[in-house]
């Protein structure tokens, strides 16, 4: 895998690369050198904080959507033991565009659910880059009952950029299975935890985001709408997405403030992608603490919670009569 | 959120109708007499074209009696978007409606009922936090009184200018079907055009009976970004109440002036 690196991105790399080159020819002990590596790595700790502390939201959306970040086939090999996969809706046909399963984690069986975009180009085609057909929310549906009739939580990894917008996908009730599936998660009686770890788009993410807990990972976003889209709209101009990103409000510290999620899982340094390992400790982690208490509320507890949280979304204005 | 949907509505009205004396018919261009047209419930008699009506006009042509549900609640400006404000006021204008729906509860023959109909002169009849959290309290209100829910859908989804406000709005009122369903309650969407994106993507799909009117445009996205994506032409009819019919999606297709008669056995069904 070569990575491929964003513009803001690649100042940083130098650097690294540079230290790292130094490190290698002349060694730590060098007093000639270790004057210099301090001064380097000085150097490289301010533009990383630079960089990092003020990304704007699209370059928050290009990471979000960078083509080495993890995917959930990444992280179920890194956060899960015994992982079985289950195909297919019964209905129609299997949707690798989302994965689903069983596993555990800790010791403790979950149903996991996940959008999956693939990695190489032969793979991409093969989960259509993420786009789930409505055979995709059906078997995540599915998988999410039999989750619930024996009484396992469910853990979910959004990460796509939308629900794929076809013929096929039409003719098989695009709308309908997002709404039964947002619907059926509104009242499942198991804990749901849901992670978005990428790009948040749409309706495409709400058809498996609807749960108890919704975090969101630092650099990742969730969008009514794809930037490009709206600039489409607002500006006949897809190629301004950068200022629709920013009028759009996707960033996870925004979705905070709109009370729209429930908290940020924090990213390794630059990124999810910079380091696999990290990023799955941390998930897991957060995991473990979520699954930790939602396992003792009692279920009715549970959904009647779930659904007031939703009920709550949303900012208008009183007025008088 | 779906896009816009102008371009790919086929054929489109380009108007309400107006107060003048004489309509142009946007399907088959006879010179139509309004008062006429206004006694056939605005469909042309010549080609059988649907024209657009207000909420105001649903609820006349479905129920007997109806009391508008005040919410006092109006749009607001949370993320600040570029010309929502202006937007909203032209909305108001346009329409005469305070957002995109309005609800209330209703007499239909002898039955009471909650109803809200989205008006698609308002902005779309998108979906933000004010049409949401409106559905929700009437949903709210239909469990709670235990009288069926009705809903006539118009919209083009999600408004953009709310962002993930919008989104969630999804969320929150598909949450309050499903209790609506817990309550045996009963709910009949009726869906006419257009209705797509994340309108038809919750709520508007969630009936126990979902019926449409002829040929209107239902769907998830928009007819053009499934073009542009897919690079291809789309067959005829695409998208129409015909196709979601024949692949299992509706109930059934009624005509508009078969609307109420529909409805009312629907609801002897239910109550009796």
């Amino acid at each position: 895998m070569s990575p491929i690196w964003l513009e803001f991105e690649r100042p940083i790399i130098e650097l690294e690369r540079k230290i790292e080159e130094l490190h290698i020819i002349t060694g730590e002990d060098n007093l000639q050198t270790k004057e210099k590596l301090t001064e380097l790595k000085t150097e490289l700790t301010k533009l990383k904080e630079d960089t990092y502390s003020n990304l704007t939201p699209w370059q928050r959306v290009q990471l979000a959507r960078h083509p080495d970040r993890p995917y959930t086939s990444d992280y179920i090999k890194l956060i899960f033991d015994d992982f079985l996969e289950l195909h297919g809706d019964r209905h129609f046909r299997d949707d690798p565009a989302i994965i689903t399963g069983i596993g555990k984690i800790n010791g403790k069986s979950v149903v996991l659910i996940g959008s999956e975009k693939g990695r190489k180009t032969k793979d991409r085609i093969y989960h259509n880059f993420g786009m789930a057909h409505p055979e995709g929310y059906r078997k995540a549906l599915r998988v999410m009952k039999l989750g619930e009739k024996f009484n396992k939580p469910i853990i979910i990894f959004i990460d796509t950029s939308a629900a794929y917008p076809g013929i096929g996908a039409e003719e098989r009730g695009q709308a309908q299975a997002i709404a039964e599936n947002i619907k059926a998660m509104s009242t499942l009686k198991v804990p749901i935890l849901i992670m978005i770890t990428g790009e948040g788009g749409s309706g495409g993410a709400l058809g498996i985001g609807v749960g108890d807990v919704v975090l969101v990972q630092e650099y990742a976003f969730y969008s009514v709408i794809p930037p490009e889209a709206c600039a489409a709209i607002l500006w006949k101009d897809a190629s301004r997405a950068p200022e629709a990103a920013k009028s759009l409000k996707l960033t996870s510290k925004k979705l905070l403030e709109f009370k729209v999620i429930d908290g940020i899982i924090e990213e390794p340094d630059g990124g999810t992608h910079r380091d696999f390992k990290k990023a799955a400790t941390i998930l897991k982690e957060t995991i473990l603490k979520h699954l930790n208490y939602l396992s003792d509320i009692p279920t009715n507890v549970l959904v009647e919670k779930r659904i007031e949280k939703f009920a709550n979304m949303g900012i208008y204005k009183k007025i008088k009569s | 959120m779906w896009f816009k949907t102008k371009k790919g509505i086929k054929p489109a009205p380009k108007r309400e109708v107006p107060n003048g004396l004489w309509l142009k018919c946007n399907g088959c261009g006879e010179i139509l007499y309004n008062k006429e047209l206004a006694k056939n419930l605005w469909i042309c008699e010549k080609c059988n074209y649907y024209f657009r009506i207000s909420s105001k006009k649903y609820i006349e042509i479905l129920t007997d009696e109806f009391t508008l549900k005040e919410d006092l609640i109006e749009s607001d400006d949370p993320l600040e978007f570029k010309d929502y404000t202006e937007k909203l006021k032209s909305g108001k204008e346009r329409s005469g409606a305070k957002d995109a729906i309005i609800t209330g509860e209703a007499k239909i023959g002898k039955h009471r009922v909650a109803i809200g109909a989205m008006e698609f002169k308002f902005m779309g009849g998108s979906m933000g936090s004010v049409v949401g959290e409106k559905i929700k309290r009437i949903i709210n209100l239909a469990e709670k009184e235990h009288i069926p829910f009705i809903l006539v859908g118009a919209s083009g989804g999600a408004r953009m200018q709310e962002g993930i406000l919008s989104l969630m709005q999804m969320a929150k009122t598909s949450g309050a079907l499903a209790r609506l369903g817990e309550a045996k309650v009963p709910y009949i969407s009726i869906l006419t055009n257009p209705t797509t994106g994340g309108v038809m993507a919750s709520y508007a799909s969630l009936g126990d009976i979902v019926i449409a009117e002829p040929n209107a445009l239902l769907g998830f996205a928009g007819p053009r970004v499934i073009k542009q994506t897919i690079k291809q032409d789309l067959p005829e009819g695409f998208q129409r109440s015909e196709f979601l019919l024949e692949h299992g999606f509706l109930d059934a297709i009624v005509e508009r002036k078969e609307l109420k008669t529909t409805l009312i056995k629907i609801l002897d069904f239910f109550n009796s």
